[in-house]
């Protein structure tokens, strides 16, 4: 089957009016929600960098409410430089993240992690620690000083580790884990937090392929079922333009293109964003796109 | 605990912790705990050890009395000559032992803790060296007493720390380059140290090394009296900076996610973390190991994730009684100092750990 993208566009615009907040239809069913163009969370002007490295330079982004947004690039384009920047573990060097209208570094930080919760690349599951008791820990920004756990941290423990799939794990130590297992868990850990807004740095990496189909698809419940707004990166581009409906291409730094994967993702973007040669056709279940890498094929 | 109402979570809906978890809820609900039980118990039955030991090193001695006697006398109703033995010679130096003890186990598992390192402790990051220095500085150039000695130690050891934390300090410091820059910065004064007690006369030597090894010999109420309200405070911040260090332990992007200011937070636990052992220092020189090995051994002991403070804490001033006793009663005709028994004891600790990891790999 061969597909161009003008094949893709014509497809899918005429769907792409479905209501917000219609529930997980059947697989066939194309086109995610539209994404609405404002949003809670933007970074206006951003320069982002490290001591005296900059990675990116006058960078503006917004998050629509209630989407899906998957941001792509290549190793080392400052995705995750990005993330920590929008979710205030990043100072800007200059430019300002709004969230709910006021700079994010003016919000106390614990203020900050009741409505936005981060999965960071990388964290540190402690020596000896249990399922239940990590997730616990997504808590804390809920807990006062004399009430260390309530009812509520209950309930979302109960339901982020339903939520996951984690439940009859929760005794387990986190150490003995398989990989897959464990990045559930950290997803439950954040979902516990309960926040509106979900940033999850490259969630689905070291995953086979059946458990980064699960978490893709637990994010898609939560976006649609929850009407939690989402953003995460990730390196698969057919999981990023099946899933998402906001999608962010960046590179060096800077976003090369942004909007719904069906209008974006063209061979020359990928080309572009990942030097990549390869063909666009659609993909006969989800009428996205499909992105197929080229190599050399003469060779 | 009559207000408390223990809340049994149906198995069903509750979220399972697995054993030895409890939720106390106030009558009102507006107070909750979550408990770790096996926490709890390692904590009761260590503290209740303590009490024996401090009882034991009450009544024994050159001088020896029965328990009964020494119960009395504390609850003030002993004859004058026990009073003599155990107020005014034997109790202020227990309560040192417990609390000097104390206040190195939880600065040790604040170090680890921060680190993530079971190798983290304010021994290894020179902090102990560099009071030694500022020991030897006030012994042999200056002359002092004891209280000028501990000035010249917490001042030693407090330059050394902020210099490590200074040095290590690049993007955030990370637990790993303070251990580095730590051990580099202590070999460095150790020879500073050596240089220095080979200027020195044979005996201002002596007392320099006696100082050097940690020893309970001097104290009275005039240094225990202090070093308590100290200590109170110091204990009082650990306490409410615990929650943070637990959550650190998950990284610094986790823990900042989750709403702690991570940089602020890590120095104020150097700060709590320097100060302990800084006090311990100050009062009876540098007790080597007990920061090192307390927070690990009730580690396992609690089963928990990460060290907490409060088991390492009861474990460090059972330690240091003990090890003070050891020192005392071993031979009957000298009294080592007690920094000798705690580098024995952290000698086999070290090797237990070496076996440990051995088997495990
Ligand atoms: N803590 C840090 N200190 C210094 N440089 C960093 C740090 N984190 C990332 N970088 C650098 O910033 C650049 C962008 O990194 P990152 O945002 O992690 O990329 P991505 O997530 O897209 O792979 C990289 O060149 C990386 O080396
Ligand atoms: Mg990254």
């Amino acid at each position: 089957m061969r597909g161009t993208t003008e094949q893709m566009n014509t497809n899918t615009t005429t769907v792409s009016t479905s209501p917000a907040g219609t529930l997980a239809r059947t697989g066939t069913a194309p086109a995610p929600n539209p994404a609405p163009t404002a949003g809670r969370l933007s970074g206006h002007d951003l320069t982002l960098g490290y001591d005296q490295r900059v990675i990116s330079k006058d960078l503006n982004v917004c998050v629509p409410d209630g989407s899906f947004t998957v941001i792509i690039g290549p190793n080392a384009c400052g995705k995750s430089t990005l993330l920590r920047a929008l979710s205030r573990l990043l100072k800007p060097s200059s430019g300002r993240v709004i969230l709910d209208g006021k700079p994010i570094h003016s919000i106390p930080a614990k203020q900050v992690a009741t409505r936005l919760g981060l999965l960071p690349q990388s964290s540190i599951s402690p020596d000896g620690i249990t399922v239940a008791d990590l997730v616990a820990r997504g808590r804390y920004p809920h807990q006062k000083i004399l009430s260390r756990w309530s009812d509520d941290d209950e309930a979302a423990t109960i339901e982020a580790l339903r939520a996951t799939n984690t439940t009859e794990l929760s005794r387990r130590l986190v150490d003995e884990l398989s990989g897959g297992q464990r990045q559930r868990v950290w997803v439950a850990m954040v979902l516990a937090q309960q926040t509106p807004l979900l940033l999850l740095d490259e969630p689905t990496t070291f995953l086979d392929i059946a458990h980064q189909i699960e978490i893709m698809e637990l994010c898609r419940k939560l976006n649609r079922g929850s009407g939690h707004t989402i953003v995460a990166v990730l390196h698969d581009l057919n999981h990023a333009c099946r899933y998402a409906n906001h999608l962010i291409a960046m590179k060096d730094g800077a976003i090369i293109a942004e909007g719904a994967p069906a209008e974006i993702v063209t061979e020359k973007l990928v080309e572009e964003v990942f030097g990549l040669p390869c063909r666009i056709i659609q993909d006969p279940v989800s009428h996205t796109p499909l992105v197929i890498p080229l190599g050399h094929p003469e060779e | 605990m009559s207000a408390w109402t223990r809340v049994a979570t149906p198995p069903e809906t509750g979220v399972d912790f697995g054993p030895g978890h409890k939720i106390l809820t106030s009558r009102t609900g507006r107070f909750t705990l979550r408990l770790e039980l096996r926490t709890m118990l390692v904590c009761s039955v260590l503290a209740i050890a303590g009490i024996a030991l401090a009882l034991y090193a009450l009544a024994t001695g050159d001088f020896t009395l029965t328990l009964g006697e020494v119960v009395r006398t504390l609850l003030g109703q002993g004859s004058e000559q026990s009073e003599l033995v155990v107020l005014t010679w034997r109790l202020p130096r227990v309560l040192m032992a417990l609390l000097l003890g104390a206040a190195l186990g939880a600065s040790g598992a604040i170090f680890q803790s921060m680190t993530r390192n079971p190798l983290g402790s304010p021994d290894i990051i020179g902090f102990n060296t560099g009071a030694y220095t500022g020991a030897l500085l006030v012994i042999l150039v200056l002359g002092g007493g004891y209280l000028q000695v501990a000035v010249g130690a917490l001042a030693g050891g407090l330059a050394t720390a902020a210099m490590v934390y200074l040095l290590a300090y690049k993007r955030g410091s990370q637990g790993f380059r303070l251990i580095i820059v730590g051990i580099a910065f202590s070999a460095f004064l150790a020879s500073v140290n050596t240089w220095l007690i080979l200027r020195a006369n044979l005996e201002e030597a002596m007392s320099a090394a006696i100082w050097g090894a940690g020893s309970l010999n001097a104290i009275g109420w005039e240094q225990g009296v202090p070093a308590l309200l100290v200590t109170a405070v110091f204990f009082a911040a650990a306490a409410a900076l615990a929650p943070r260090m637990k959550m650190m332990e998950m990284g610094d992007d986790a823990a900042s996610a989750l709403g702690i200011r991570v940089e602020s937070s890590r120095l104020l636990l150097m700060v709590v973390g320097v100060g302990l052992t800084a006090l311990a220092t100050a009062a009876a020189g540098p007790i080597a190991f007990i920061a090192l090995a307390a927070p690990q051994v009730a580690r396992r002991l609690a089963r928990t994730p990460g060290v907490r403070m409060a088991p390492a804490a009861v474990l460090g001033a059972v330690l240091l009684l003990a090890s003070d006793l050891i020192a005392q009663r071993a031979f009957t005709d000298t009294a080592l100092p007690v920094g000798v028994v705690t580098v024995s004891l952290g000698g086999a600790y070290l090797i237990w750990l070496l076996i440990r990891e051995a088997k495990r790999q």
